[in-house]
């Protein structure tokens, strides 16, 4: 084991597949030169050179081209520079990337993973903060990974650079810096698997990404109280580990489902839903979502504070429905 | 003005140079596409053929003329009206037929239809749904080429508007930015959908769009397959080069509605048939293909006995063949 941050793990990913595949090469803004906005990318272009781009500012473009490049052999790694910025370039993932296999009768795989920074951080406001998993987890043909930790980001994004569909893979801006263990060597994590962070026998907490980290306080502070959580990180929501949540829920009986997106129309209502129609009778209690409120993420610091998803409100949520 | 980066190509090969091979293929492929399309849309308004068809007559002497200059190696993108270049880029026609009638036998074993026809095995990228999709996927392809120290090109299809979305204007800068061998070829066919060119796009000539991004362009009649042939040979000569991105705009004109089934309410029926009376591209091939005096009447017959064979055996082919079961539905969504 390694203590490294987010962002390293996502560095050593990289470097580990981009040396053992020359066909892997990365594209983006501000990713070379700069070594992308939030250090994720520094040194790579000095192993990689011309496998590192640097991109106008044209998503259309980064995406249409790593579709076409994949299509013509390549294994095109492009960074979104935010999240936020993938409207730009939907045509290009939701009906060119993720069709190509099926609509041409499988003729071709589509190996692309499109890297997209996204959550709250540090009052950017409504166009560089959002979370739009749900969004892509309603698009057959791609893959959705959303780690919370350092582990999780290296082995996904190792594993979403050797699948051959495409992977969106989200991380969370205030994530890249936080420090965790890594194991050494060939560390892959399976796509569509998720990870028990804690087990526990009174209610189950489903979420991802940095949500996972709030859900453990959350999950603290209800162990003191003598309520035992058993924590599930998703770190995929497409495909999902349903079996995972219906044999948790199976056992304690209670369901929350906490996400950092606007709660209407967001992944946790897949998750509910589906626990509502396929594992009715193991509920002795509502499922009980949390989720941001129906409005952009608004700026102002009071505004933004009241706006976030935290601890507090999950906890909040919990205890309606112990 | 006439934009800087603008060259007007007219033929100046003599037909008699161009040798007979070469001219028979001009032609075979021309015919493929007509009588292939004519079968097409004969289907369709009878009934047996679903969905939607945009059709490439009176528009065969690019695709032909085009991929005349291109080899299984090079790589092109096509639009929803992609027959013609996907017969000129090579594919089987019975695949192709199959795939129209929606087959299990089809190029995309009945998943995609008229709209969504590719072959890989030839260099065909995929046809393309979306009216300017194919831009950034060809200047992709261009890319993964020069990364692979490759000295083949891509090739991008589309109609004037289509030069209208966004996705041209960034595919042609970082084309540019970037000398990617990609060639840009468009079909300025007057109308897009239902719009006609004038009351929709700034310039009379697309090609002047080109000039902004550095790029060479010709202009040549597109109805004349020698003159896209030569135009085209020009451009691509210089991509080969490594000399970047260029810009071919084929002035030409869409002598069918937008689909199979259009009304046609937006131009006269006068201006529809004078193109096709005086512009035929067929036509005009012939009539420069006899005057030259290489082919005599009776050997272009003979060509187009063996076109009609070829046409008449994908559509038994087509109809033919089994439609795919209910349990491929899942198959090839993921790897």
């Amino acid at each position: 084991m390694k203590n490294i941050t987010f962002s390293q793990a996502t560095l050593e990913a990289m470097e580990e597949e981009m040396s053992r595949d020359a066909s892997i090469y990365v594209m983006g803004e501000d990713i070379a030169r700069q070594g992308g906005i939030f250090g994720q990318f520094k040194g790579l272009p000095d192993k990689f050179g011309d496998r590192v781009k640097d991109t106008p500012i044209s998503e259309t473009a980064i995406i249409g081209m790593a579709v076409g490049s994949a299509l013509a052999g390549m294994r095109p790694v492009a960074d979104m520079h935010f999240a936020d910025f993938v409207g730009v370039c939907m045509d290009e993932i939701f009906n060119q990337m993720a069709k190509v296999h099926y609509m041409f009768g499988g003729q071709k795989t589509v190996p692309v993973v499109v890297r997209a920074p996204d959550g709250i951080i540090n009052q950017a406001a409504a166009q560089h903060s959002q979370c739009v998993e749900a969004w892509f987890a309603h698009i057959p043909g791609l893959k959705v990974v959303i780690p919370s930790n350092p582990a999780d980001a290296k082995g996904l994004l190792k594993s979403a650079i050797r699948d051959d569909n495409p992977v969106i893979y989200f991380e969370h801006k205030g994530l890249f810096s936080m420090k965790g263990d890594v194991p050494e060597g060939d560390h892959l994590v399976e796509i569509g698997k998720a990870r028990i962070d804690r087990e526990g026998t009174d209610l189950t907490i489903v979420t991802w990404s940095m949500m996972t980290h709030h859900a453990a306080k959350a999950a603290d502070k209800l162990a003191a109280e003598g309520v035992s959580v058993e924590l599930i990180d998703l770190r995929s929501v497409s495909p999902w580990d349903k079996e995972a949540v219906l044999k948790s829920v199976a056992k304690t009986g209670r369901l929350c489902v906490a996400q950092e997106a606007v709660k209407q129309g967001g992944f946790a209502a897949e998750v509910a839903a589906t626990v509502a129609e396929e594992g009715l009778d193991y509920l002795d209690a509502p499922i009980v979502r949390v989720g941001a409120p129906f409005s952009p993420v608004p700026f102002a610091r009071p505004l933004e504070q009241a706006y976030r998803v935290t601890a507090d409100t999950i906890y909040n949520a919990v205890k309606k429905i112990l | 003005m006439e934009a800087p980066n603008i060259t007007r190509v007219t033929p100046e090969i003599p037909v008699r140079e161009y040798g007979k091979e070469r001219l028979e293929s001009f032609y075979e492929t021309m015919l493929k596409i007509r009588k292939f399309e004519r079968t097409i849309e004969e289907n369709f308004l009878g009934g047996e053929i679903p969905g939607f068809v945009h059709l490439y007559i009176g528009e065969e002497a690019i695709a032909a003329g085009v991929m005349s200059n291109l080899t299984e190696r090079d790589y092109i993108e096509s639009t929803h009206r992609g027959h013609g270049h996907t017969i000129a880029k090579g594919a089987d026609l019975n695949r192709m037929m199959a795939e129209i009638y929606g087959k299990k036998a089809g190029y995309c074993q009945g998943k995609g239809g008229s709209m969504h026809i590719a072959d890989f095995s030839v260099g065909m990228l995929g046809a393309n749904g979306v009216v300017g999709g194919g831009y950034n996927l060809a200047a992709g392809a261009a890319l993964a080429q020069k990364l692979q120290g490759r000295k083949d090109i891509s090739a991008v299809f589309f109609g004037d508007g289509a030069s209208n979305r966004g996705t041209f204007h960034e595919a042609a800068n970082v084309a540019s930015v970037w000398k990617l061998p990609l060639l840009f070829v468009c079909e300025m066919n007057e109308y897009a959908s239902t719009t006609p060119y004038r009351t929709a796009t700034s310039v009379a000539d697309i090609s002047r769009r080109a000039y902004g991004y550095d790029m060479p362009a010709v202009i040549v009649d597109g109805n004349d397959v020698f003159a896209v042939h030569e135009g085209s040979k020009k451009l691509i000569d210089s991509i080969r080069a490594g000399e970047g991105p260029a810009f071919l705009e084929c002035k030409t004109y869409r002598v069918k509605g937008h689909f199979v089934g259009d009304p046609e309410k937006y131009r006269t029926r006068e201006e529809v048939q004078k193109n096709i009376d005086e512009r035929d591209p067929i036509m005009l091939f012939e009539r420069k293909a006899t005057e030259s005096g290489v082919f005599a009447p009776n050997e272009l017959t003979a060509i187009q006995a063996r076109v009609d064979a070829q046409i008449a055996a994908a559509l038994k082919f087509a109809r033919e063949s089994p439609e795919p079961a209910v349990s491929d539905l899942f198959a090839n969504l993921y790897v």
